[in-house]
């Protein structure tokens, strides 16, 4: 939505002059206007300790799983993180709700640093960052009903409804996710993954907050089911105008749902852009071989597409290597590598032109590279039109559930 | 054929009533095949191929009908002690979840090479330097040093990598990969796919592949098998069957995948759940969910039709599936 905006603001040190100006501007903490990033997080890392010793613990190192991650979320867009296990995201995730503390770095809302605030002043600011975990199973609470669960934020910010209206308001959000408002009284276990799921969505939106922080919000569920939950996301976004982080391993849903992604390795972002710049026109190696990796559902892409097989496996983040730190497992690498860390920022090559490749890539020797086919190369027709009986899933599900599920 | 599977029935006796997990399922596969089991969680494919492994757990479980015909010998009809022969040396399973299947207090040396010892009465020390020589062969880097290192000292892909070096050690004929990648990165995940497929291909054997994940399916299958609700509902060679699907439900999967080259409209949804096994809807089982069900669907249970000589088609309105493209 916002990606042909300013595509490498403050994503970098050693961009373009724009960025140094951007940069230069929220450095003087600018106060919010319409129309600027509504989250900007700068240079963000985590560090866990790691220490010897009972008594006199001493630290003899630090798994660095977030290790400067820079990003701009817009208002009403959905950037979405991909990587693999163990690189970062939910971490990533995790400081944006403030669930954990950061080690260093920024996570400023509306210009506001958000990650140095405490007690009644951050309260106010959790408002309006909430979450949607992973695993519909264990992230709702087996002894609490739908109702108690999907209106417990109101407990803690009780100004956003007051007691006798939150029953009503429970019903509604049950409503908005494509619930039955009758089950408010039904525990979770009454529920399939994928309507736990929504009601996961129901209790992220319930207090209205403006940007939803997804970890991973479908990968636990059947196909059938995710595309379900994947259109309620889309939905919700248009209905209230939210802005997602969706944090995901799976490229295919990351594309369908996010206006720009980021592609991080091992605590860092080493390219991000629109999502027809990265999946498209993707320049650093990793992004290359992810998205090479990614099995396509049509086996004429078996002839059509040249995989890239990645050796070895991602390091250990108590150890990152030196220099780039992909360079263990690239094709590419060369001493430069070994030596001297990649920004990310738009590669030399494409900064005076106007291509899909100029766009933020933490290379020393990027290139563009096509690795996905597309659909001309390929003998199945794209997906068709979805049906026309307009919110089918949501209510095929609710009414289903009814017949199946009651005790 | 090495292996065939007639009209196999399984139920499990649960508190809510008998859950029928398996209602008749025909599949066969070749030396040297693929055959792919496409299907959601509770569509029975798990289970069929834990029958024809022999290690269902009964009770609860019960096979309540059919045939599974190994090299052309019905397997259910054997003593326990003649089907524990052939479960390791003709045919092996691989886990999806490789740290569950491998005991955390034994080293990756022992297990691999109790097999040996097991199976082919060798030594303790002949069996570790096998074990060595199976690591080599699944590719995992300083197999001399790693040998005596337990399963938790190694990444999730070389423990799915160790879990397929121990179903190859005795070069069975046919392997059964129940969501072998599943719990992997899309990085590794290629390179243990590649690995399988090359092993496969050197050793000759049938491989039977598991998996929900229509994308992998596409990379390595020969042919498919679709299974709802305990029975297969389509199946087709590979090619014919993302070309054009002959029964509702392989469409509505196939349609609700995002894909990577294109930045979808709104996903097509297949509506509702799968059904609950115990309660299985009368006619046909995905008639509930169908875009097209008619009165026949929800009477009748439709056969598998005979699409063409390679592929059948559990829908009463296959031909219009076909057409409706």
């Amino acid at each position: 939505m916002h990606a042909d905006r300013d595509r490498s603001a403050g994503t970098g040190e050693g961009a373009v002059g724009s960025t140094l100006l951007s940069k230069a501007r929220e450095d003087a903490a600018a106060p919010y206007t319409e129309g600027d990033p509504i989250l900007q997080v700068r240079d963000l890392a985590k560090h866990y300790p790691l220490t010897q010793g009972i008594l006199f613990k001493r630290q003899i190192g630090a798994v660095r799983a977030v290790d400067g991650v820079d990003f701009d979320l817009y208002a009403g867009e959905t950037l979405g993180i991909v990587g693999e296990s163990g690189c970062g995201k939910s971490t990533v995730a995790k400081m944006l709700v403030h669930l954990e503390r950061p080690t260093a770095g920024a996570i400023r809302y509306k210009g506001e640093d958000i990650s140095k605030l405490s007690g009644r002043a951050l309260k106010a600011v959790r408002r309006n960052i909430q979450m949607v975990f992973q695993d519909p199973y264990t992230s709702l609470n087996p002894r609490m009903t739908v109702g108690d669960i999907i209106g417990e934020p109101y407990e803690i910010h009780p100004e956003v409804a007051p007691k006798g209206s939150r029953r009503q308001k429970v019903q509604d959000l049950l409503d908005v996710v494509g619930l039955n408002p009758e089950y408010i009284n039904r525990y979770p276990h009454q529920f399939s993954g994928g309507q736990r799921q929504r009601i996961g969505i129901a209790r992220g939106l319930a207090l209205n907050p403006e940007i939803i922080v997804a970890d991973e919000p479908v990968s636990a569920l059947d196909v059938s089911v995710q595309a379900q939950v994947v259109n309620l996301l889309d939905r919700l976004q248009a209905e209230f105008n939210l802005s997602f982080v969706f944090i995901a391993h799976d490229l295919s849903i990351v594309r369908h749902i996010s206006d720009r992604v980021g592609v991080m390795y091992l605590g860092r972002i080493v390219e991000i852009g629109s999502d027809a710049e990265i999946y498209d026109h993707p320049t650093h190696p990793y992004t290359q071989a992810l998205l090479s990796a990614v099995p396509v559902p049509d086996p004429t892409a078996r002839e059509h597409r040249e995989r890239i097989i990645l050796h070895g496996d991602v390091p250990s983040p108590a150890n990152i290597p030196s220099g780039c730190r992909f360079r263990t497992r690239c094709w590419k690498a060369q001493e430069r590598c070994e030596l001297e860390v990649p920004l990310l920022a738009v590669p030399a090559e494409f900064r005076l032109v106007d291509t899909p490749a100029r766009h933020d890539s933490a290379c020393h020797f990027a290139e563009e590279k096509h690795v996905v086919p597309t659909e001309a190369e390929l003998e199945i027709p794209g997906p068709a039109e979805a049906p026309g009986d307009g919110e089918a899933p949501g209510d095929g599900e609710a009414s289903e559930a009814g017949e199946d599920e009651t005790p | 054929m090495l292996l065939e599977v007639r009209d196999l029935y399984v139920e499990f006796h649960t508190r809510e009533g008998v859950a029928k997990a398996v209602n008749g399922v025909n599949y066969s596969v070749a030396e040297g095949e693929t055959l792919a089991v496409l299907g959601e969680s509770g569509s029975g494919k798990s289970v069929t191929a834990q029958a024809v492994m022999g290690i269902l757990d009964m009770p609860p479980g019960k096979i309540a009908g059919g045939e599974i015909l190994f090299k052309d010998q019905d397997l259910l009809k054997l003593r326990p002690d003649e089907r524990r022969k052939i479960r390791g040396q003709e045919m092996a399973m691989i886990f999806q979840d490789a740290l569950s299947s491998l005991n955390p207090v034994l080293t990756v040396g022992e297990q691999l090479g109790e097999m040996f010892v097991v199976h082919r009465g060798m030594s303790r020390k002949d069996a570790k330097a096998k074990a060595v020589e199976l690591m080599d062969r699944v590719r995992i880097p300083a197999a001399k040093e790693r040998v005596g290192q337990y399963p938790h000292q190694f990444s999730g892909g070389m423990r799915q990598r160790i879990m397929i070096a121990m179903a190859m050690a005795l070069e069975p004929s046919l392997i059964i990969a129940d969501e072998p990648t599943t719990a992997l990165d899309v990085t590794v995940q290629a390179q243990v796919m590649d690995l399988l497929a090359e092993l496969q291909r050197e050793l000759n054997m049938g491989l039977i592949l598991i998996t929900h994940d229509l994308g992998v399916v596409a990379d390595v299958a020969d042919k498919i098998a679709v299974m709802y609700a305990g029975r297969i509902v389509e199946t087709a060679p590979v090619h014919e069957i993302y070309k054009a699907p002959a029964h509702p439900y392989t469409k509505g999967l196939l349609q609700s995948i995002p894909r990577l080259d294109q930045k979808g409209r709104e996903l097509y949804a297949i509506k509702g759940l799968p059904p609950n096994l115990t309660r299985i809807p009368p006619g046909c089982a995905f008639n509930p969910r169908c875009p097209m069900a008619q009165d026949v669907c929800r009477s009748d249970v439709p056969p598998l039709y005979e699409v063409d000589e390679q592929r059948r088609s559990a829908c009463h309105f296959w031909k219009e599936t076909l057409d409706a493209r």
